[in-house]
């Protein structure tokens, strides 16, 4: 498993070093099948959902999650859109916090039924911030949490509604979720 | 921003630090399309802008950058302060800092009073917002980030894919007055810090008693040096730092240094006008050629904001590369 630059850790740098696969490719692809299904069965289809993927890594998993959904609801038109949450974070000051891709909401979300989708749930102080965050894009009527990994150590009461895997880790490791599946590791120095 | 808690010069940033910049100033530009342009940020700062010389765009527009980042704002109006009684500049900045103030955003008819400023005080962090003949960073980072969103437009891509390297050989012509010109300098720094080739055409008065060290080109003749540029930066003939008396008459520095509608025509069919207002139409431009889509003075100006708030989040925000501890990631 080669080692990979990890964005966010920018402008520090830093190595994740996997030790172990946790989940390959197909069953990232599988897990999202299954959530795209369990997203349509609670909310009777998919006709007012708007997937909001958060940077970085919640993006690519909302764009293939959209592909499953139009697929399954027969639907063309389900929007989708990106958030960073730089911006509302609420440890601004505290370490180096800065936007690393573009928010582009495409749509008013009022009335509309948001899925967060991102892809490890860890302090839960991401959540935080985007459901801060998507107050300045108009009122949902719902919003909804989906992660590919949910790997505990919560610090904010907040729960996710559609888990590809629910993973005990322990705070000092690190969860990556990529092209070729989930790997569990840690963060080494350059 | 390579460690450094102020900005005080263009040097301060480095070539990284004016990517940075540029790059978190286009995270904010989107902020500021937003319907609610506004986000919680800086929630709790305090920033006070010190003007002790007059200004409408740059005190409007870090005083709206401020805002848009939650910050609060406080603003001395110099003329009805304490300083009218005779309280020194540093009497008046330690009260100011007393009062817990985060950022400290000056202008100063004195080269170097930001510099001052930023010695004296404990924790706040200082923006130089113009000092004297000195320098003006934001307005050299603003027109940097105006000129590189243009060639984006014009390719149909994002600012940010195109990185710095879009700076990289272009020929950028500085035109007017030179010497009295806080912007020309920061504009010199940023520009060649990212890899443009700057040529300053002024009349001998208006250019710099030495240009040592300055890694420019002269040109004397303008309407030779037209033809060849990308970016013509104009400037104002400073007539309040008695810059009239640098040149016989106006009308005659119209004529040989003004851009004039039949001097602008001949620039390149891609060349970008940038302006740092006020413009003195008639004087360093044609009132017609300030209305030509080309000459983006009203885009640099909504760029200000974007490129200023984008200053205050990376000091305040303590975006200090070095000074932090490996972040939890969430």
């Amino acid at each position: 498993m080669a080692e990979r630059e990890r964005s966010h850790t920018r402008p520090l740098g830093g190595v994740f070093v996997a030790h172990s696969q946790v989940l390959t490719a197909t069953d990232v692809q599988r897990a999202l099948t299954r959530m795209s299904h369990e997203v349509v069965e609670r909310n009777g289809g998919a006709d007012d959902v708007v997937l909001v993927g958060l940077q970085t890594g919640g993006v690519p998993l909302a764009m293939k999650m959209a592909e499953t959904l139009r697929q399954i609801d027969g639907t063309q038109r389900l929007d989708v859109g990106s958030l960073d949450v730089a911006f509302y974070r609420d440890d601004i000051g505290l370490r180096p916090v800065l936007p690393e891709a573009v928010t582009d909401i495409p749509v008013d979300l009022a009335g509309r039924v948001v899925v967060l989708v991102d892809d490890v749930l860890f302090t839960g102080r991401t959540i935080r911030a985007a459901l801060n965050a998507l107050n300045d894009f108009g009122r949902a009527r719902a919003v909804q949490l989906a992660v590919m990994v949910d790997r505990g150590h919560r610090e904010l009461p907040i729960r996710p509604d559609y888990v590809g895997k629910n993973l005990p880790t322990r705070r000092e490791e690190m969860v990556d979720v990529g092209e070729d599946g989930v790997w569990i590791g840690t963060l080494e120095d350059k | 921003m390579s460690g450094s808690r102020h900005l005080l010069s263009v040097s301060d940033l480095g070539t990284d630090g004016i990517a940075e910049v540029l790059r978190v100033a286009e995270a904010f530009a989107e902020v500021e399309r937003r319907s609610v342009p506004k986000v919680p940020t800086l929630r709790g700062k305090v920033v006070a802008t010190l003007f002790f010389e007059e200004s409408t765009r740059t005190r409007l527009s870090f005083e709206t950058a401020a805002k848009r980042l939650s910050a609060d704002v406080l603003s001395l109006a110099v003329a009805t302060s304490s300083v009218k009684k005779g309280e020194s500049l540093r009497d008046t900045v330690e009260t100011v800092e007393a009062m817990g103030i985060d950022a400290v955003i000056i202008r100063h008819s004195s080269a170097g009073a930001p510099h001052l400023v930023a010695r004296w005080v404990e924790r706040a962090h200082v923006v130089n917002a113009g000092d004297g003949w000195h320098e003006h960073p934001t307005q050299a980072l603003l027109d940097c980030f105006t000129v590189r969103q243009v060639l984006a437009e014009r390719k149909g891509v994002a600012p940010d894919e195109l990185g710095i390297g879009c700076f990289e050989g272009l020929r950028v012509l500085i035109v007017g007055d030179v010497r009295h010109s806080r912007v020309a300098r920061s504009e010199v720094l940023a520009y060649t810090a990212l890899g443009a080739h700057v040529t300053l055409a002024a009349p001998g008065s208006l250019l710099p008693p030495s240009l040592e060290g300055w890694p420019v080109e002269v040109a004397t003749d303008l309407d030779a040096a037209l033809g060849d540029a990308d970016v013509v930066s104009l400037l104002r003939l400073q007539a309040e730092r008695g810059s009239g008396s640098f040149v016989p008459t106006l009308r005659e520095y119209t004529a040989r240094w003004g851009l004039t509608a039949r001097r602008a025509a001949r620039l390149g069919e891609d060349a970008i006008v940038t302006h740092p207002g006020p413009m003195v139409r008639g004087v360093e431009i044609a009132s017609d050629v300030a209305d030509l889509p080309r000459t983006v003075v009203t885009q640099q100006v909504a760029n200000g904001v974007a490129v200023r708030m984008a200053i205050l989040f990376l000091l305040l925000g303590g975006e200090l590369p070095g000074t932090a501890e490996v972040p939890a990631v969430a």
